[in-house]
């Protein structure tokens, strides 16, 4: 036996049209943390479902070799079986089934084909502790953070006895601390004799925690970095997966700053169902011509509620306090009213909250203004075309047509169709919540980019993000969140990450 | 030859049911030995699915919106019974009746669109409600009883055809003359479009293939013109059919508030955030449904020139399945008015084939149950296939 677990040779995995994979070659040492990265669309995510039998043997060319034994998996099953798992980027729990439910689901202990309830609490109890999450295994999935969520999908994991666990984009979803728990959480599991593969686009979290990484292009192999051999940073790694080096991770930006153009004044939200929670507590911000403003905050802290509430009260109860726009005291009872005030929302949850799926770009771009494009309620299809066409050259959607459905796109063209679609409102404030959260470096780098285009023109940003460096990076003036509060407002160029993570956990007793 | 490929396999997808109604023409107009496609067939065929085709359109719009809607056929059974007390027992005009029966359904729609839309019950639950209602609401007003026979000018709603002003005797000259107008318009409206198109500088298709598409249009609404000449003429039904089509296909394609319908369907939460009154949408989808059940009713009780407690039974049934097989999605936010009348005539074209052919009832359902599933299976395959 050699000292790698798993070796994939010369896999070559065609769609009509495109070769997904070419000739790729993929080595991990047993026991190691291996990261796998690359632009989406580079192919990690189809690699991935080769290994785990998605694609069935035959489907894709090359050989898999788990242990030295050669596999042919014909579906999840079979990789399973031999302790392979792969933990989605989209969870695969049921919201209302039950810890312990959730954990053995499709695995369930039984006696006499019946589930014995107590073997499997049992049995909960002991991978809850494993993975280190705190709660009764009967709690219902559905009502835990993602943060709770990811680590019941390790428990799950871990039920099946794994020996090979793949996680693609465990911290997508995660803040800075939630991540953190959960890649020290890996590494303990790496000491237990467990090999992991995580795919990933935050480098940072990578460099940290893995021994080697494979850096994947356009379907092919670009090389394997050795973490205890080779000296690495970022910079390398970006390189490798761009082909190029990007100079900076943040476009510069040279925009006059105006004056003041919007403004919050005093505003409180309370839970939508618990009456006396207050959400928002006192919140003051204001926002000038040209400038980008972040707020920064814990999960939780109460930003995509603030955003949300002053967006025509999409969230919350009992709200109270002074929105004006441009100099104007403005009342928005609705999302109409807040779209034709000049209020834009681009929500951090693109699939749920933003776009439809199952619809083509098109309508998708012009739905927040149909009136733009309409006389008397009936709409110009003409001239709707044309504004599409000229989104999707200026921002560079990567599309068959302005009719191919949304399902279809990678996520930095969904994200990219999702910012069009709030800059044909016209709006004067963009709220962006997590506008990069799940794409690729290339793709941030034109999101970033548009961002400053946006400035340019006079419009005001208001960037809530989870990482650090982007607001650090992006934003002229940095309000943080903490517990519904205002905890601090930092100009850029004085903020730094300890700076900023201080103000965070103020007020966390 | 390889784009001609690929153009046939857009249209095979696209048409798709077109074609297969097509099929079915030829089956059956071979299998009857000529029956199905005489001038006398054609017109029942319209005379008998007009009431589904009326609902087809409205339930269509409900499923685009996301939701259901079981109470279709209680909604005609009542609306007809009412028509019976207004006009048999009362003698109310017939126009007077009509109005008011429009706005019982227009109410009934409210009443069903308020639960679904502000106080958030599944349209299931409550239209399968609505269902048992409306059916006990018409056996109670009717008291059992049926209610016949209706004056002339109410039965002309479904049996009467447009008069020929021109006395062709055995030829109906007024037919042919509204099918040239009818063809003009068409012409005149896709040449329109089509110079729309060159100004913004689009890509059209050649003249040669525009005009080509033309010629096929006007032969087609000609050739169902001359066969209707040849029979009483252009019956009354298949204008307000037609107008309906039209105007909920425009409404549906080109106006707001039909993006908006698609939008509310397709993800509810994306739309309420791009300020679509999602709630309003599902209100008014609903109260339309109550308006077309209406209209369903007072043309069926035309037809059967009777108002009885057992009308519109299962006519929801039918409805539902002829806008699956026209392509909507049961997840909501997928579906074409279009569609919906191409299933409604494959069921239609189905109905009346098998009977010709003197399959009994029993035969007829079963087969029916399986080319519903058959149809969608097919949707399914192609949209994959496609994707």
């Amino acid at each position: 036996m050699s000292d790698y677990i798993l070796e994939m040779k010369g896999i070559t995995k065609e769609f009509p049209g495109v070769r997904a994979l070419d000739h790729v070659n993929f080595k991990v040492k047993d026991g190691e943390i291996h990261g796998l990265v690359g632009e989406n669309g580079a192919g990690k995510s189809t690699l991935m479902k080769v290994l785990s039998g998605v694609y069935p043997y035959g489907s894709y060319k090359g050989e898999i070799l788990f242990k030295g034994e050669v596999c042919k998996f014909k579906d999840i099953k079979q990789s399973e079986s031999l302790g392979i798992v792969i933990i989605h980027q989209e969870f695969a729990l049921i919201p209302q089934l039950s810890i312990a439910e959730n954990i053995f689901l499709g695995n369930e202990k039984t006696k006499r084909h019946i589930i014995d309830w107590n073997e499997t609490i049992l049995k909960t109890k002991d991978l809850l502790e494993i993975v280190g999450l705190d709660e009764d295994p009967q709690t219902i999935v559905g009502t835990l953070g993602v943060g709770k969520q990811q680590l019941v999908e390790i428990a799950k994991a871990l039920s099946k006895e794994v020996k090979l666990l793949i996680l693609d984009e465990p911290t997508a979803a995660l803040n800075e601390e939630d991540s953190k728990n959960l890649l020290e959480l890996i590494k303990n599991l790496k000491k237990q004799g467990i090999t992991s593969i995580i795919i990933t686009h935050k480098l940072k979290e990578i460099l940290a925690v893995a021994d080697s990484i494979t850096i994947l292009r356009d379907g092919k192999t670009i090389e394997t970095l050795d973490l205890k051999k080779d000296k690495v940073t970022e910079e390398r790694i970006i390189r490798g997966m761009v082909g190029r080096d990007i100079s900076q991770l943040y476009p510069s930006r040279n925009v006059k700053i105006g004056d003041t153009i919007f403004e919050v004044k005093n505003w409180n939200v309370y839970h939508p169902t618990i009456s006396d929670k207050k959400i928002v507590n006192q919140v003051n911000l204001h926002i000038k011509k040209g400038e980008v403003v972040g707020i920064a905050g814990l999960i939780g802290a109460g930003r995509t509620e603030f955003a949300m509430s002053i967006f025509g009260k999409s969230y919350g109860k009992n709200i109270s306090g002074e929105i004006i726009i441009n100099g104007k005291k403005v009342e928005l009872h609705n999302v109409q009213k807040a779209i034709n005030s000049g209020l834009a929302y681009l929500t951090e949850d693109r699939k749920t909250y933003g776009l439809n799926l199952i619809e083509n770009i098109k309508n998708n771009i012009t739905s927040a203004n149909l009136n733009k494009v309409a006389i008397n309620g009936v709409i110009n299809n003409n001239k709707e075309i044309v504004y599409v066409n000229d989104y999707i050259e200026k921002f560079n959607i990567k599309a068959s047509s302005l009719l191919q459905k949304i399902e279809n796109l990678s996520g930095g063209n969904q994200q990219k169709v999702l910012l069009s679609k709030w800059i044909f409102t016209d709006p004067v404030i963009l709220i962006l919540d997590e506008p990069t959260r799940g794409i690729d470096v290339g793709a941030k780098y034109e999101i970033y980019s548009i961002i400053n285009q946006l400035a340019a023109q006079g419009k005001g940003i208001l960037l809530i993000s989870s990482e650090l460096p982007e607001l650090i990076g992006m934003c002229d003036r940095i309000y943080v969140m903490s517990k519904g509060k205002i905890t601090g407002e930092v100009p850029a160029t004085e903020a730094t990450q300890e700076s900023i993570m201080k103000l965070m956990t103020k007020g966390e007793e | 030859m390889q784009k001609l490929l690929e153009v046939l396999k857009t249209n095979f997808n696209r048409y798709s049911m077109v074609i297969a109604l097509v099929i079915m023409l030829i089956l059956f107009q071979f299998l009857t030995g000529g029956i199905l496609l005489r001038p006398l067939n054609i017109t029942n065929l319209i005379l008998q699915n007009s009431y589904i085709l009326i609902l087809a359109i409205g339930m269509v719009l409900v499923i685009i919106a996301g939701h259901i809607d079981l109470s279709v056929g209680s909604i005609a059974a009542f609306v007809g019974a009412i028509a019976g007390i207004l006009i048999v027992n009362m003698h109310m005009p017939t126009y007077l009746t009509v109005l008011i029966c429009l706005l019982i359904g227009a109410i009934i729609g409210a009443w069903q669109g308020f639960w679904v839309a502000y106080v958030n019950i599944p349209a299931f639950i409550v239209t399968l409600a609505g269902m048992l209602l409306f059916r006990g609401l018409t056996m109670l007003v009717l008291k059992g009883q049926t209610i016949a026979p209706f004056p002339n000018d109410f039965r002309s709603i479904s049996t009467g055809f447009i008069p020929d002003f021109f006395d062709g005797s055995t030829f109906n000259i007024t037919s042919i003359l509204l099918g040239i107008l009818f063809s003009i318009i068409f012409v005149i409206l896709s040449v329109k479009a089509r110079k729309n198109k060159i100004k913004y500088n689009f890509k059209v298709a050649s003249a040669g293939v525009f005009y080509s598409q033309q010629l096929i249009a006007v032969l087609l609404i000609m050739g169902f013109c001359y066969l209707f000449a040849t029979y009483e003429g252009i019956p009354y039904i298949l204008i307000i059919l037609l107008a309906l089509i039209v105007f909920y296909t425009f409404i549906t394609n080109r106006t707001i508030i039909g993006r908006h319908i698609y939008a509310t369907g397709g993800n509810l939460k994306a739309a309420m955030l791009s300020g679509v009154k999602t709630k309003a949408v599902t209100f008014w989808v609903f109260v339309n449904m109550g308006i077309l059940s209406a209209l369903s009713g007072l043309v069926f009780a035309s037809r059967l020139n009777a108002a009885t407690p057992k009308a519109g039974n299962l006519f929801e049934l039918d409805a539902i399945a002829a806008s699956f097989i026209g392509g909507a999605s049961a997840y909501g936010g997928v579906g074409t008015v279009p569609g919906a009348i191409v299933g409604g005539l494959v069921m239609g074209v189905l109905n009346n084939g098998m009977s010709i052919l003197g399959l009994g009832i029993d035969w007829q359902q079963a087969i029916k149950g399986v080319v519903l599933l058959l149809a969608v299976a097919f949707d399914v395959f192609n949209k994959r296939r496609a994707s």
